[in-house]
């Protein structure tokens, strides 16, 4: 039993490592063929040239590439990130102090959208093609149509502005109402896409003979959804759920910057202004990690959910 | 109760079916139209700043200007249909270039196999490996100064992935076809095999991931240019005047309204052309 669950989990665990060697390879070529001069960009462009020549051999840019990236690689499996150009500091450091924010919006946004998403989605399924079931899709697939950007500042003017609901921006030292609209705004594609992935599943599985089966045996319909289409139509929607982190991921930079959120995709974009870019790769390389590690999570947990796939491939 | 549950009937889902098309394809229509016809649609110059900047600026939506002014007093109407100019022109022009691309990747993966396979798909894994916008925003970084070139150039580079895999799917499902053999057998060549015996059947998923690519590089554009890392002054860009609009959201919230409601539908209609697209060319989406 769990010696079915190991193989093939760690066949996924292994086959993660050269794609995490690609990521790596890749945002390692961002300073390969950045077309600015690093040293430049630290110093200015009228810098004394001694202190230039003295920065290229601090940070190893007079090497070959593959001596910089072998030395970037050694360093990185240490946790070191490189110094920020900008603030002549760790990488590390500063990625550690935003993380938290991000994160804590991430998962507000998460909780949003499979709440918001499974209720939406199983209420369109329970009366399909009637009025209920076309309004509610219609706003799946607006939601997943809509920039989150403009979206965010569309709620912003309704619930902040006109109404005074709640906060306009910024993070305010962790108060939940701050917390309300990015989430909403972050969590709004993967709202429209749990709740159409949830309608679809649960459709088809309803048409399946155990539930006509337990339909003929006289069981009150939502006995019959609760206990057996509901189940079996979550499987497909714990995949949607882990892409949806994309989602999330990608929308974190827009929705950070339209409410001011103190979050790694904010300073991301910063720190590309900025040109700084040991930042800039810290910054995506974290990005591409959580990516990948939630993606081999769902993976794991379709493993523990669904039997049939241990055998199968 | 039961009834209820049990598949429409073919006409409804054919009707359904029909009437998305109507809706993705009107949308899509009048987006490509306004684009198209601005120059002559416009009713004001979009880059004119009047003379007498103070009395017309900022106007919210009336007769002369039907979506009001910007800060610069700039007719927000003309603004929008040449911004539209841009995202469809990025849209569409990304598309057909990383559409190509993967195509290429595709069939070369697919009809090869072997280690030339494997070290594509790799490659493949590895860009589909981060956010996308997380990986375009990094590379903008590259560059010196940001501009739609460089936006065009970060999407081709990223966008070619799906369409690679799809095409790779279908010619791993065809290539050991007894007509395929046959043409094999009869000794012809692999160009002609690839392009007229293979390609053809991977049209339809090509063209519906396509559809969709339009859409994802309309709105990819539009958040780069409103992060300041894509279309820059006086290039007209919806997410620039979104970046814009957001500065006067409590005093002029119609700045930030009208370019954002048009990029909305113009992605709206392509999502739901790409979805009828999808139920029609692409039996395996079919219920």
């Amino acid at each position: 039993m769990l010696a079915d669950f190991l193989e093939p989990a760690a066949k996924r665990v292994l086959a993660l490592l050269p794609v995490l060697l690609g990521v790596s390879l890749l945002v390692f070529a961002l300073t390969a063929v950045s077309l600015g001069d690093p040293a430049r960009a630290m110093l200015g462009q009228r810098a004394d040239p001694e202190l230039v020549q003295q920065i290229r051999r601090d940070y190893a840019l007079d090497r070959p590439v593959y001596v910089r990236y072998a030395s970037w690689m050694s360093r990185l499996v240490r946790g070191d990130l490189g110094t920020s150009y900008h603030q002549q500091r760790p990488v590390a450091e500063i990625i550690a102090e935003r993380l938290p924010a991000t994160a804590r919006l991430a998962l507000a946004a998460t909780v949003v959208a499979v709440v918001v998403g499974l209720v939406a989605g199983i209420a369109a399924a329970l009366r399909p093609g009637r009025l209920l079931d076309q309004l509610l899709m219609g706003a799946a697939v607006l939601g997943i149509s809509t920039p989150v950007f403009w979206l965010g500042m569309m709620l912003s003017l309704l619930f902040a502005v006109w109404l005074g609901w709640l906060p306009v921006s910024g993070y305010g030292d962790g108060a939940w109402a701050n917390l309300v609209l990015p989430a909403l705004t972050l969590g709004a594609v993967h709202t429209g896409t749990i709740a159409r992935m949830a309608r679809s599943t649960l459709l088809e599985v309803i048409r399946q003979e155990y539930v006509q089966t337990a339909r003929a045996k006289g069981l009150a319909e939502w006995l019959v959804i609760a206990k057996h289409a509901l189940r079996n139509a979550l499987i497909p929607v714990v995949t949607v759920i882990g892409i949806g982190i994309a989602d999330l991921l990608v929308g974190a930079p827009l929705t950070e910057t339209v409410f001011a959120w103190p979050g790694l995709g904010r300073m991301l974009v910063a720190a590309v202004g900025q040109r700084d870019l040991p930042v800039v790769m810290g910054a995506v390389l974290v990005f591409a990690v959580i990516y990948v590690v939630a993606n081999l999570l769902v993976d794991l947990a379709y493993l523990v959910i669904d039997p049939r796939i241990r055998r199968g491939r | 109760m039961a009834a209820e549950a049990l598949p429409l009937a073919p006409g409804a889902r054919g009707g359904r079916r029909g009437r998305r098309l109507a809706v993705g394809a009107t949308l899509v229509g009048l987006f490509a139209a306004s684009a198209l016809l601005a120059p002559w649609l416009a009713p004001y110059d979009p880059t004119a700043v009047p003379a007498a900047l103070s009395e017309t600026m900022l106007r919210p939506p009336e007769p002369a200007h039907l979506f009001g002014t910007d800060a610069l007093a700039r007719d927000l109407f003309s603004r929008v249909l040449h911004g539209g100019r841009v995202s469809l022109a990025l849209g569409l022009g990304v598309e057909v270039v990383a559409a190509t691309l993967g195509i290429a990747v595709g069939l070369l993966a697919g009809y090869s196999g072997g280690w030339r396979d494997s070290l594509l798909m790799r490659v493949t894994d590895v860009v589909m490996a981060f956010p996308s916008l997380i990986l375009a925003i990094g590379l903008i970084a590259v560059f010196e100064r940001p501009g739609l070139d460089k936006v065009a150039l970060v999407l081709v580079a990223l966008g070619w992935t799906t369409i690679a895999r799809v095409v790779r799917g279908e010619i791993l499902s065809l290539r050991e076809r007894d007509y395929v053999q046959a043409a094999r057998a009869l000794g012809v060549g692999h160009r002609v095999i690839l392009l007229r015996h293979l390609l053809p059947n991977a049209v339809g998923p090509i063209i519906v991931a396509a559809t969709i690519g339009v859409g994802s590089n309309m709105i990819a554009e539009a958040g780069l240019s409103f992060l300041g890392l894509g279309a820059q002054a006086p290039t007209i860009s919806w997410g620039s005047m979104l970046a814009e609009g957001q500065t006067f959201l409590a005093s002029a919230p119609w700045v930030a309204f009208f370019p954002g409601a048009a990029l909305l539908l113009a992605v709206l209609g392509i999502n739901v052309l790409g979805d009828a697209l999808r139920d029609w060319l692409d039996p395996r989406w079919r219920e």
